[in-house]
């Protein structure tokens, strides 16, 4: 290439250059620095080093903060999984027409705010509302349940959000199968169960995984529906991480905070990596 | 191959269940009662009373100025930067692509804690401006990456072509290039458009006292309280969302082009 096009190349590169220095590199690295730093006693931080802040994580308190967020999102995860899993194969399966309206169905839902959905949980899992009126009216349950703000209407909530990334990582995997695969495992005499373990399920594995990461890593960080869902009963890494920023004036703990959670997720899409072989990061989007 | 009935059961099941909530909003928007559970008989009230409610509509005149302000940033950021890229691989650009895509890779909490304290550090004052460069960070992820869709999957020798007959690199770029890549960006700003009108968590860490985005200002009467009037904000919102899909289908069957 001559240097005029070197040079218009630079011209059209230097905008998302500057762009992810100054906002996206630059503040990571803020970030970690943050964490290690003391906080002052008015507003702010002040330049001494110290490692308190990660040593409190490991106190019994936020330690269990952490467990309980990795629990609820092991827990999310694995019921997404089972869900949307079966729901992206099928989808797959279906012919052209079909596969077409299914998108429009699943695409509605994903593209309304994502609290406004929640909102209608409300609806559903309130003491008294639909879900208890339903149940007594079948006389499964005499009294209300109140579902709401307990630790299943959180799983709903949750799952539901993230279903979606789920169902379409999988279908994505499981269209672009090749079906004959299948054919040719059944024709040489493999029963249907063995012939999707060993082709369908290890050909449509990178959509399984890369779902898997779509939803364990948001997971974390989605406060807001444990927060309405929940009450102030269930606290996440998330909730943690915002009260220390407002109520608890407190940056450098809830950068310390930030930084393990931000450490565990590269840790994890390296694994992916690892695994399904890519080092194409744009399997995952 | 044999085709059975419980595959379409099974999926037509989960996609009622997830129409559930949304079917119930849209029910209670119209009833009467302001207690929400009980049925108080079909009522336009609480769309009267939404449209009386200033806040709300201030919100969202915020929340459609700032997914469109920084689904422009991040469109042309992205779509320059994707180009570029394109032409010319080397190892400052993988890296720099890595840190670009970081956004939408790690929990949202982490950009709003990072977000926050840098901007207070640089002194900037919370509000649209904070808020526009916040979200063009995790929209230039989605350009970007269907952008690159678009430029992998074209004929380079289109370019070299228009090169060897003498065309600039700026005529290159706009009449081979730029039309080829541009349902990429249209996607791309879609979905951008979308996530940024849709985001809280990032908005709540740097929005200010004076700006209100629609999602944070819905979060805060969720926590203090069921209001019914969400409801009918909610079904006008579903509304538009239901016409947006339809219109973009239709114009995709129109121009017989694929619909992302």
């Amino acid at each position: 290439m001559d240097s005029r096009a070197g040079k218009s190349n630079w011209l059209l590169l230097a905008p998302l250059y500057l762009f992810t220095i100054l906002f996206v590199a630059l503040p990571i690295l803020y970030m970690f620095l943050l964490s290690v730093l003391t906080r002052s006693q008015v507003w702010g931080v002040e330049f001494d080093f110290t490692l308190d802040h990660y040593k409190r994580i490991l106190e019994p308190l936020y330690l269990n903060t952490f467990l309980e967020s990795f629990r609820l999102a092991f827990l999310s995860t694995g019921l997404v999984m089972l869900i949307g899993y079966p729901y992206g194969y099928f989808m797959a399966r279906m012919n052209a027409v079909w596969k077409k309206r299914m998108m429009l169905l699943l695409m509605i839902p994903f593209w309304t705010s994502a609290l406004i959905r929640l909102y209608g949980w409300i609806i559903v899992f309130r003491s008294n509302g639909v879900l208890d009126q339903v149940l007594m009216g079948l006389h499964v349950t005499g009294k209300p349940l109140k579902l709401l703000y307990t630790y299943p209407a959180v799983v709903v909530g949750m799952v539901y959000a993230l279903l979606p990334f789920m169902i379409l990582a999988v279908y994505s995997s499981a269209e672009k199968m090749d079906w004959t695969l299948v054919e040719a495992a059944r024709d040489l005499g493999a029963s249907s169960f063995r012939a999707f373990l060993t082709v369908t399920f290890k050909l449509t594995l990178p959509g399984l995984l890369s779902g898997i990461i779509l939803t364990f890593i948001p997971s974390m960080g989605l406060f807001f529906i444990a927060d309405i869902l929940g009450g102030n009963k269930i606290v996440l890494v998330g909730s943690v991480i915002q009260e220390q920023l407002t109520k608890g004036r407190n940056q450098p703990f809830a950068a310390a905070l930030s930084a393990v959670l931000m450490i565990l997720t590269v840790l994890m899409i390296r694994l992916y990596r690892k695994i399904t072989g890519t080092s194409r990061l744009e399997g995952l989007v | 191959m044999r085709r059975k009935k419980w595959p379409f059961v099974y999926v037509g099941i989960i996609t009622a269940i997830t129409y559930i909530p949304i079917v119930l909003t849209v029910i209670y928007s119209f009833n009467a009662s302001k207690i929400s559970s009980v049925w108080g008989g079909f009522s336009l009230d609480w769309y009267g009373e939404l449209l009386r409610d200033r806040d709300i509509r201030e919100a969202l005149m915020n929340s459609l100025l700032l997914a469109f302000l920084s689904c422009l940033c991040a469109s042309v950021i992205g779509t320059m930067g994707a180009v570029g890229m394109h032409r010319k691989k080397s190892m400052a650009n993988e890296t720099v692509a890595l840190f670009s895509m970081l956004p939408i890779m790690i929990p949202e909490i982490i950009l709003g804690m990072v977000f926050l304290s840098v901007f207070s550090l640089m002194d900037l004052p919370f509000g649209m401006l904070t808020l526009v460069i916040a979200h063009t960070a995790f929209c230039i992820p989605y350009i970007c990456s269907m952008v690159n869709t678009r430029l992998a999957g074209m004929d380079r020798s289109l370019e070299e072509a228009a090169l060897d007959l003498g065309a600039s690199r700026f005529r290159v770029f706009w009449d081979v290039t730029f039309p080829a890549i541009l349902p990429g960006i249209l996607s791309g700003a879609m979905l951008s458009f979308a996530m940024s009108f849709d985001d809280v968590v990032i908005s709540i860490f740097v929005t200010g006292p004076t700006v209100n985005t629609l999602p944070v200002k819905i979060y805060t009467k969720l926590k203090t309280g069921v209001t019914p009037e969400i409801n009918a904000l909610a079904t006008i919102m579903l509304l538009v969302t239901i016409l947006v899909l339809a219109g973009s289908t239709l114009v995709g069957k129109i121009k017989n082009s694929r619909f992302t």
